[in-house]
């Protein structure tokens, strides 16, 4: 079943078009993975789905289970079941992370979540983070290292199971064993065959254990090469001179 | 608003009615006079000592000057103020002259309408009043007396009050301080004995609700040695007078290692001047703990003060102040440090939005006998559109060598990032702004006990979406 369709899609940030024509379909069930160096526009890409106002979409359409996302005002997409984890989470003070997801779960559903259910599930979840549970009541990302952020963000994944996501770069700046832990917490997501994963990242730590149906590589905006798993072996070998070098003469 | 009346000019027609036991009729060019002052003395049935103190209070009154150094308060007209503290004033209006948009808050509240007339002051005091007696009868069994000022005048503690009454806020204070003198009304008498420890904190809100009340009220709370009281006062919905002015007066006593917080959510009606002072002396090992939230009025001016006088008194404050369409809110805090090893923590946030005004004013003095004392002062404000308006004015003067001080102001907007970082959760736009500002405000809401909280929190909501004003 087709979830997401991406056709020619063209972002430009600050009048400076970085996305040249991008497209993307991806299928429920399957994991990709959107490579390439820095200042691709790799990031550009889940930030122009997810609708961050800094980016503009000039050109282009993205079908969100047939429904154009372009249109839809922010948390609609999310409400759709779009969730992209944020490269650099925003630190929020007076806002519990347990009230953000509660809040965030009830504008979803359109009805009130209950305690008792959600409290055991979010303590558990935390718990296969190897996040303390006291992370439930502090203040959304204040005072967090980068590590406890980005684990914050898979903890907000696991909570809001979205039909779509976008993980932005959520294996950098972790160490070994994070990247371990991430790693689990996104395979619990794959586990449910409904709904899809985009993984956008210029290394291939969180990659190694991981399943993975397809691989992009994007250079300077435009989509160079496709494959599949061995497409990742190839970067981790050669890096990514050998796919500038065809954009370049392409 | 359809149709916005001046209420000023409704209670204006019916001074001309007025007349004092003497006989002579009123002139409105005179203002206030010795008579009428009398009179209210009368009325109230004050001590001689007290009706003294009002007649002087008035000398003082009328030879002091407007203050000129803060927000704009032409638009209080003086000449009225006879109106505003004429005993026979009819205080009340009717509901069916109560403006839409306080009317819009009651709903919005969800208060149920016998109380949003109590509030409104066009109606008979509901409920409460029970429950104000059942608390008083509780807390007097540990000696705690807990009463309205005018009968404490006459009760077993007449002679504490008479040497604590306006000695924290002399009427030389300021010209509203005076006036408070003259005509003060109403208001709280807390007397906590040593060592009792007030479990419930007490609530004035039983109390200001009779008509009338809550324009000229003078608080007066005493905790004695090692003892401990929260008093919280006002409420979050708005209280709406027919008169504008708002001239209380608080003074708070705190004594050898004792502590009292004292939580306060101030919502005037939109029309109101807040001219609201308010006084704390806190004697060796005490703490007094502040936690101000302050909402509507059109003009405020509000600076609790604390005085510590003994060697390693405390004062902490804790504000919110939030200023919308048409207001100018200046609030703050001022720490005097009388005594070696004094510590002052102020901690303030304010919002302004729609146009408002507001004002984070502050003053730390250390004198020289206040060595080892420390002092942190930090300030957030937060405006959320361009046409807002936000300053800080510190001022510290510090006569010793040896005092820690510290003080940060940070002012900002609600950042687009932090937005979109809720919104793509699924978080509206509106609840996502809603949901940064109370969030902003946390430091205030944590303080309060958890009604209130959620009374403060539901207030902010509404003013984002500029329901009220």
């Amino acid at each position: 079943m087709e979830i997401l369709k991406v056709t020619d899609l063209h972002v430009s940030v600050e009048d400076k078009e970085i996305l040249h024509g991008l497209n993307l379909t991806v299928n429920a069930g399957e994991t990709h993975v959107l490579m390439g160096p820095n200042g691709a526009g790799k990031s550009t890409f889940g930030n122009a789905l997810m609708g961050n106002p800094a980016y503009e979409v000039t050109d282009g359409s993205a079908l969100f289970g047939g429904e154009e996302l372009l249109d839809m005002p922010v948390n609609k997409r999310a409400q759709s079941g779009l969730f992209m984890s944020f490269q650099n989470p925003i630190e929020v003070p007076g806002i519990s992370l347990e009230n953000f997801i509660r809040t965030a779960l009830e504008q979803r559903g359109g009805k009130r979540v209950r305690l008792w259910d959600f409290r055991k599930e979010m303590k558990a979840t935390l718990q296969s983070l190897q996040m303390d549970e006291g992370y439930a009541s502090r203040d959304l990302n204040v005072g967090f290292s980068g590590g406890e952020k980005k684990k914050a963000e898979i903890v907000q994944l696991l909570m809001l199971k979205p039909s779509l996501a976008i993980l932005d770069e959520t294996d950098s700046g972790l160490d070994v064993d994070a990247v371990r832990t991430v790693s689990r917490g996104v395979e619990e997501f794959q586990k449910n065959k409904d709904a899809a994963l985009i993984i956008i990242t210029h290394n291939t730590g969180i990659l190694s254990s991981l399943k993975v149906d397809k691989v992009h590589v994007l250079v300077e905006g435009k989509i160079v090469a496709e494959g599949g798993a061995d497409l990742i072996d190839e970067i981790n070998r050669d890096g990514f001179a050998r796919f500038e070098e065809e954009r370049a003469n392409g | 608003m359809a149709e916005e009346k001046t209420f000023v000019e409704d209670v204006d027609r019916s001074r001309y009615d007025f007349r004092n036991d003497d006989g002579d009729s009123y002139k409105v060019d005179e203002g206030l006079t010795p008579a009428i002052v009398e009179q209210i003395s009368r009325e109230k049935n004050d001590p001689d000592w007290m009706r003294d103190f009002r007649l002087k209070s008035l000398d003082i009154f009328n030879r002091t000057d407007m203050p000129d150094w803060g927000p704009s308060i032409e638009g209080l007209n003086m000449e009225n103020i006879v109106t505003y503290v004429r005993p026979h004033t009819k205080m009340s209006a009717t509901w069916d002259e109560v403006p839409a948009e306080i009317k819009d808050t009651f709903e919005r509240l969800g208060i149920p309408q016998a109380e949003r007339e109590s509030l409104a002051g066009v109606g008979a005091q509901y409920d409460s009043e029970l429950v104000y007696h059942n608390v008083k009868a509780e807390v007097a069994a540990q000696g705690v007396i807990y009463t309205d000022l005018e009968s404490a005048l006459h009760g077993p503690k007449a002679d504490m009050i008479r040497e604590h009454f306006m000695h924290l806020v002399p009427p030389t204070d300021h010209k509203f301080a005076a006036l408070h003198g003259a005509v003060w009304s109403g208001g709280s008498f807390v007397y906590v004995p040593p060592g009792v420890s007030v479990e419930i904190p007490l609530q004035s809100y039983f109390r200001l609700n009779s008509p009338g009340a809550g324009q000229f009220e003078h608080t007066l709370i005493i905790v004695d040695e090692n003892a401990y009281l929260h008093f919280i006062e006002g409420c979050s919905a708005p209280k709406y007078n027919v008169a504008n002015l708002h001239a209380g007066c608080v003074e708070l006593y705190v004594g050898k290692n004792a502590t009292l917080r004292y939580s306060t959510i101030e919502n005037w009606s939109k029309n109101m001047y807040n001219l609201n002072t308010k006084r704390a002396r806190v004697e060796e090992g005490g703490k007094v703990e502040w936690v101000s939230g302050s909402f509507g009025s059109h003009v405020s001016y509000l600076y609790p003060m604390s005085v510590l006088n003994g060697r390693g008194a405390k004062s902490e404050f804790t504000g919110v102040t939030f200023a919308g369409a048409g207001q100018n809110l200046d609030t703050g805090c001022k720490v005097v440090h009388n005594a070696p090893d004094t510590t002052s923590y102020v901690n303030t946030r304010s919002i302004s939005k729609s146009g408002g005004i507001s004002t984070f004013r502050s003053a730390v003095v250390v004198g020289p006998k206040a060595e080892n004392s420390k002092s942190a002062v930090s300030c957030q404000s937060l405006m959320i559109d361009d046409i807002s308006r936000s300053d800080t004015i510190p001022a510290m003067d510090i006569r010793t060598d040896k005092a820690d001080i510290g003080h940060e102001a940070r002012i900002g907007r609600i950042s687009d990032d932090a937005v979109f970082y809720l919104m793509s959760r699924g978080i509206s736009e509106e609840e996502a702004r809603a949901l940064i500002v109370s969030g902003f405000a946390e430091n205030v809401s944590k303080e309060l006990p958890l009604e209130y909280a959620l009374e403060m929190n539901n207030l902010i909501r509404m003013e984002m979406k500029g329901a009220i004003g």
